[in-house]
């Protein structure tokens, strides 16, 4: 008898570790707990670093508290490296992964991604006066770049040959010689050309064109369809609100671009 | 050593290193023509001018030499344009080589003028001869032929360290091997090859400039 009253709850509980369909949707977990674990960097401003009271602040930062206000839920903010953040989240350590993250085939196999949250690229960047949409307007210009990055590498094979690269030691090398007017354009990242954006120079580094596109995406456990849907809803309606546009322009100088 | 050479690797590169040995030559061209020359006035200044010039030659002088060449070559190339002077990065490398190279030619020549005795000044006034007929042809001439080994290796010095001037992105030899090994990531190869012309070329423009040295300042029989 008793073997028989304890069979049937034996079995439930068994299935239950076993099978993918008994264990409850992450959102539902989100929801119930009333707390979202969100990995965020720490290392990598402007997305995200340590402000002077050790507050975690930056791009990623606010588009967690984005997505954990919109789900009507607690914030906890997990920091994490380039490294580890992908582990943290296939461990369940963390709910969501907003740390710069771009997409590649790799990483498509072993999570899943929501749309395109943030814009990260590499471009050709110079003040307003100076007209530049795509490369073969460089002709007859010149433009600054770190010698051997991937920016190198790019935009010497779309440059016209009537276009002057000048090729420089190191970062800070290329953005001297754009801020002392030595070159009239740079070529770099646009967390980059924030970065100079922020100081606020006489000569403002302006996005004409792009090179190379790698924007960032939120990363989710597979098979996660409705936290994919919820978050992918969130996103569309902050896009078209504003919201997540004033999050880039606060940290990246820029509005967010069409093509997000 | 268990590395193979792959020298081949550089083939495709051959333009960037022409073009990197013409423009070192340019360099050191137009840094040894003007800074003997300045070298020269600078030297006559220090040695016979009045306070009022002596001054200013001297404080140029003691500013290059006891300051590093590549920062000569920021502050000419990234500083000056916030005063609206801005060169073009050929320009500022050829003028830091100027400056450069009269600084050290001034002292060594200086050495060279010190060195004439008392007594060829005077022979020169007794011919009637002017101040300036006395310097170019009593004073001068002798104090170059002396001084004419130590100012070869000024040159030479000034040649190699216009090594730095990739770093304004003058796309002289080095700027080469650094490009080179940017693309192909063969850094030995580049940097062998490299070092091999600039020996040849250091080795080449000594043997040139004692020839020149032996015709210049030759005594008249």
């Amino acid at each position: 008898m008793l073997s028989r009253t304890l069979l049937l709850p034996s079995l439930a509980a068994l299935a239950m570790l076993v099978s993918p369909l008994a264990r409850a949707d992450a959102l539902q977990d989100i929801q119930k707990a009333g707390t979202i674990k969100i990995a965020v960097p720490q290392d990598f401003p402007p997305f995200g670093s340590v402000n002077a009271d050790l507050k975690p602040q930056g791009y990623d930062i606010d588009a967690a508290a984005l997505i954990a206000k919109r789900l009507g839920v607690k914030l906890e903010l997990v920091p994490v490296t380039s490294a580890n953040r992908i582990p943290y989240l296939q461990t369940r350590k963390v709910d969501l992964v907003i740390s710069s993250l771009g997409k590649n085939p790799e990483r498509e196999k072993a999570i899943d991604f929501s749309q395109a949250y943030a814009p990260f690229f590499n471009g050709v960047f110079g003040p307003a006066d100076i007209k530049a949409e795509k490369a073969d307007d460089l002709a007859g210009k010149v433009v600054g770049v770190t010698r051997g990055s991937v920016e190198d590498i790019e935009l010497s094979k779309i440059a016209p040959s009537a276009a002057t690269i000048r090729r420089y030691e190191d970062n800070n090398g290329t953005i001297t010689a754009f801020l002392s007017g030595q070159v009239q354009l740079v070529a770099t990242g646009n967390v980059v050309a924030a970065a100079i954006l922020a100081k606020n120079p006489p000569k403002k580094p302006e996005t004409k064109f792009l090179i190379k596109d790698s924007p960032c995406y939120i990363g989710l456990n597979k098979g996660e369809a409705a936290l994919q849907a919820k978050v992918n809803e969130i996103l569309a309606q902050a896009k078209q609100d504003g919201s997540l546009s004033a999050i880039a322009t606060k940290w990246l100088g820029a509005p967010l671009p069409a093509e997000l | 050593m268990d590395y193979t050479f792959a020298f081949g690797a550089l083939l495709d590169y051959w333009p960037a290193l022409v073009r990197g040995v013409w423009l070192t030559l340019l360099l050191i061209a137009v840094g040894a023509v003007g800074g003997t020359a300045l070298g020269v006035a600078c030297a006559r200044a220090r040695t016979s001018a009045g306070p009022w010039l002596r001054a200013p030659v001297v404080a140029y002088i003691e500013l290059i030499r006891n300051t590093p060449f590549l920062i000569q070559l920021f502050f000419i190339f990234f500083g000056l344009p916030a005063a609206g002077i801005q060169l073009g990065e050929l320009q500022a490398a050829c003028l830091t080589m100027v400056i450069n190279l009269g600084a050290y030619s001034a002292e060594i020549i200086r050495a060279g003028i010190d060195a004439t005795p008392r007594g060829q000044y005077e022979a020169g006034a007794s011919l009637a001869l002017s101040r300036a007929q006395i310097f170019r042809h009593i004073v001068l001439k002798p104090a170059m032929a002396r001084i004419w080994p130590a100012l070869s290796s000024q040159i030479v010095i000034v040649m190699l360290g216009s090594a730095v001037c990739s770093q304004i992105a003058v796309e002289e030899l080095s700027f080469a091997a650094n490009f080179i090994q940017s693309r192909n990531f063969r850094a030995f190869e580049a940097y062998f090859v490299v070092t091999a012309i600039y020996l040849v070329l250091a080795l080449l423009l000594r043997q040139a400039l004692h020839r020149l040295g032996r015709c210049l300042f030759r005594s008249p029989a």
